[in-house]
């Protein structure tokens, strides 16, 4: 099946005490560097966890590339690489063994992975460090080797919550070049960030979350026209946003006190 | 909250002692509730019941000798001494592991060295109550039979509380001044696996030392046996020895008794006013060391092509290698074994008594030790969303987590059924279908009761799932049980191996739902 899409997600709803994702649709294009922002608690990291196959579903359909995560998720987590503000690493393995695990995990043939993973290590800044444990390193060299263990196998889809907290100027500004680079070879990215100048500088369309639903979509330019103001930053048009569906929360649930 | 509700005496003695105090109280309520402070009424309730049980077993095991009255004769002090040693090396060996917690758990270091209140009088305390925790776990296990002895023979028998504590102060000072030699010679990097590995030798040594003296000099299996020895108490030091001081204190001797706590409280003080003033040192010294570098090695390139099943198994061994610590932990069980190849040593060819002691004994090491390697390999995943996210079926994972588990028990206990199938064969069948089963149950326990867990809480895994602890213990008990019936006859084994099944079921029947 040919799609256009690196990720479609339709009616996905995920609920724990209360619904954290509430009937979410989504398309993300294939090739296209997609930012997702929302205030804490909207549901990005939910949803992007269930996308990574972490978390199952109440009800929806998640597909990436054309194969639904229900059905086939070992197919669909081939073409996905994952990566979380907490970077999940074995302080007990040096950067290239970790790049070689993952190598492993993702059956990369191994002359092909060792190039790439020498190639990550140099661009990242890892060498000095890249037969060290990482177990004494700072958070941005673990990030940095998350990153690379996302990136070694070439996925179509990568999947980025909040990648660049924590991190020095230095170091997210090597992470978004390493990103950017990635795009520009076709590879999609989802990222929820809360540094909305980086979704503004390197989004190609932006989507806001908030109550588990997509309240807006598009590129910055969009977003802007919408809130009516040619001058306004990305943080103005996303408060504008937030506190409109807050707004339309408030009438709603008054509206509903008031029919009950 | 009115301002007074914050103590006014800040950074005092006193004030540090609550801290701690109230510290230990939470974590110590934690670990026997789970976590279910509702849990805190049944659990005393528990405990309770054991101690009255505790209380009526020692009646019974003692009714003789209290019905002939207890005399201070060598025979007695023997038993006394032996006790006395026990108790000791447990507490020695408790005292080495809170001590080195308290340098290289470091929750709490950064914030108290970084702020600007005097770090000296919290070590001081600090180094009180781990002379206090360890000596309270000693009075607790001595105290059934010091009770029985103080109230149906002789009151001085209380004494014998006096005694422990002084035991204590020894115990927690020798441990201080073992680490912080340690930190001087084999430095701060080494100090934290030597030290574990000297308190389980410390801690099960002595309990093994009495088993292997009895099995070499004849005197069956028993740990009591070179005691009650007509040789053991005739070759004992003279009545009037210094050597019996902790006897005849025990049993009431004011001067032995005075001299012993003297004694304890003088190595105490002096060893909490040396070490405090470096704690702080020792401690900073520690920073990082967790996330040792390890040796550098010069980049050799990526293995050639292997199974899935290969790279995950290859990871386990790598991880498990390279955590001494974890790895000294998994591996006391080990030391239960000392007895059992002594045995096959010393007794070959003597008949077949032996192969009862020996096959039980390595199955229930094979079925412990299997379950402490599942939970590190399966529940402290460190890094379980790579794992989640890859493709790779979860059951393909498992499979190979369980296979890397299986081979280091075949790796453990091969030696011992290669040993039994040249004295026989039966024994070693018997051994290999008993270690096999333990294994495997063992195994898949930890698969149904999986959680996700650091592996720094290995030592508190039993914390998480009190029934799959357990279940994993009567479960391992019922496969040694179950061999060492079957080297009699195959069909003794039906029984346990029912039973086992039962305890299965049930403990498949009490697992958690994963929550997705």
């Amino acid at each position: 099946m040919t799609t256009n899409y690196a990720l479609e997600i339709a009616g996905l709803m995920k609920s724990f005490d209360r619904p954290a994702v509430n009937g979410l649709d989504l398309q993300v294009y294939g090739g296209e560097f997609y930012a997702l922002l929302g205030p804490n608690g909207a549901g990005k990291t939910t949803t992007l966890r269930m996308v990574a196959g972490l978390l199952q579903p109440d009800a929806g359909d998640i597909s990436v590339f054309g194969t639904k995560l229900s059905h086939d998720p070992l197919e669909a987590k081939r073409k996905i690489a994952w990566v979380s503000d907490e970077p999940m690493i074995y302080d007990k393995l040096t950067p290239l063994e970790y790049l070689e695990f993952v190598s492993g995990l993702w059956g990369v043939d191994p002359v092909e992975a060792e190039r790439r993973s020498l190639d990550l290590v140099e661009w990242l800044g890892l060498a000095p460090h890249a037969m060290e444990r990482c177990g004494g390193f700072s958070k941005g060299m673990r990030q940095k080797v998350a990153l690379a263990g996302a990136l070694v196998h070439e996925p179509q889809l990568i999947i980025l919550d909040e990648p660049l907290t924590g991190l020095d100027a230095g170091s997210a500004r090597q992470v978004k070049d390493v990103l950017l680079s990635r795009v520009k070879r076709g590879t999609t990215i989802i990222m929820t960030t809360h540094i909305l100048e980086v979704a503004e500088r390197m989004a190609e369309r932006i989507g806001v979350i908030a109550d588990g639903r997509l309240v807006a979509e598009g590129t910055f330019a969009e977003l802007r026209n919408r809130s009516g103001d040619e001058n306004s930053t990305l943080e103005e048009v996303f408060l504008d946003i937030v506190e409109g569906n807050e707004e339309r929360s408030d009438d709603a649930a008054v509206i509903g006190s008031l029919a009950a | 909250m009115s301002a007074t509700s914050f103590a006014p005496n800040a950074n005092s003695i006193r004030w540090y002692a609550a801290h701690e105090a109230r510290l230990i109280w939470r974590d110590f309520a934690s670990l026997v509730t789970a976590g279910k402070p509702k849990r805190i009424a049944l659990v005393g309730t528990i405990i309770a019941a054991f101690v009255v049980g505790m209380h009526a077993f020692v009646v019974h095991l003692l009714k003789g000798q209290l019905a002939a009255g207890i005399a201070a004769d060598k025979a007695t002090l023997l038993m006394i001494m032996g006790f006395a040693v026990m108790l000791g090396s447990l507490m020695f060996s408790q005292a080495i592991e809170s001590v080195t917690r308290a340098y290289y758990a470091r929750s709490d270091l950064d914030l108290l060295l970084s702020s600007p209140a005097t770090s000296r009088r919290l070590f001081q305390v600090r180094t009180s109550i781990l002379a206090v925790q360890t000596t309270v776990f000693a009075l607790l296990i001595a105290s059934p039979l010091v009770n029985i002895l103080g109230f149906m023979d002789s009151p001085a028998w209380f004494c014998a509380y006096l005694v422990i504590m002084a035991l204590g102060g020894f115990a927690t000072s020798g441990a201080v001044m073992l680490t912080l030699v340690l930190f001087r010679t084999v430095g701060p990097a080494r100090t934290r696996l030597i030290a574990q590995i000297i308190s389980a030798i410390v801690g099960a040594g002595f309990i093994i030392s009495l088993q292997a003296m009895a099995i070499m000099f004849g005197q069956g299996f028993s740990r009591l046996a070179l005691f009650t020895s007509a040789d053991t108490i005739e070759a004992a030091p003279a009545l009037d020895s210094w050597t019996w001081v902790p006897a005849n204190a025990a049993m009431g001797d004011g001067w032995s008794l005075l001299f012993l706590c003297a004694a304890s409280l003088i190595s105490l003080i002096v060893v909490i006013s040396y070490s405090t003033g470096r704690f702080a040192e020792d401690a900073l010294a520690t920073s990082g060391l967790m996330e040792s570098k390890g040796k550098q090695k010069a980049f050799s390139g990526f293995r050639k092509q292997r199974s899935i099943g290969a790279v995950l198994r290859r990871k386990e061994w790598d991880l498990l290698k390279r955590d001494p610590w974890l790895l000294s932990q998994s591996l006391q069980q080990l030391l239960y074994l000392v007895t059992p190849g002594l045995l096959l040593w010393v007794h070959y060819g003597q008949g077949s008594g032996i192969y009862y002691v020996v096959i039980p004994v390595i199955v229930m090491a094979a079925g412990q030790l299997a379950g402490g390697l599942s939970w590190v390999t399966i529940s402290g995943e460190d890094a379980h969303e790579l794992i989640d996210t890859s493709p790779i079926s979860a059951k393909t994972i498992l499979l190979a987590k369980a296979e890397a588990v299986v081979t280091i028990v075949g790796i453990v206990t091969a030696p011992f059924l290669i040993a039994l199938m040249f004295f026989s064969p039966r024994a070693a069948l018997c051994l290999a279908v008993g270690t096999l089963l333990a294994t495997f149950c063992a195994v898949v326990i930890q698969l149904w009761y999986r959680s996700q867990a650091n592996r720094s809480l290995f030592r508190r895994r039993q914390v998480s799932s009190k029934t799959a602890t357990v279940s994993e213990a009567v479960v391992s008990i019922l496969w040694a049980a179950g061999a060492a019936l079957a080297f009699r006859h195959g069909i003794f084994m039906v029984p346990l191996a029912v039973m086992a099944c039962v305890v299965m079921g049930v403990a498949y029947m009490l697992r958690p739902h994963v929550q997705n």
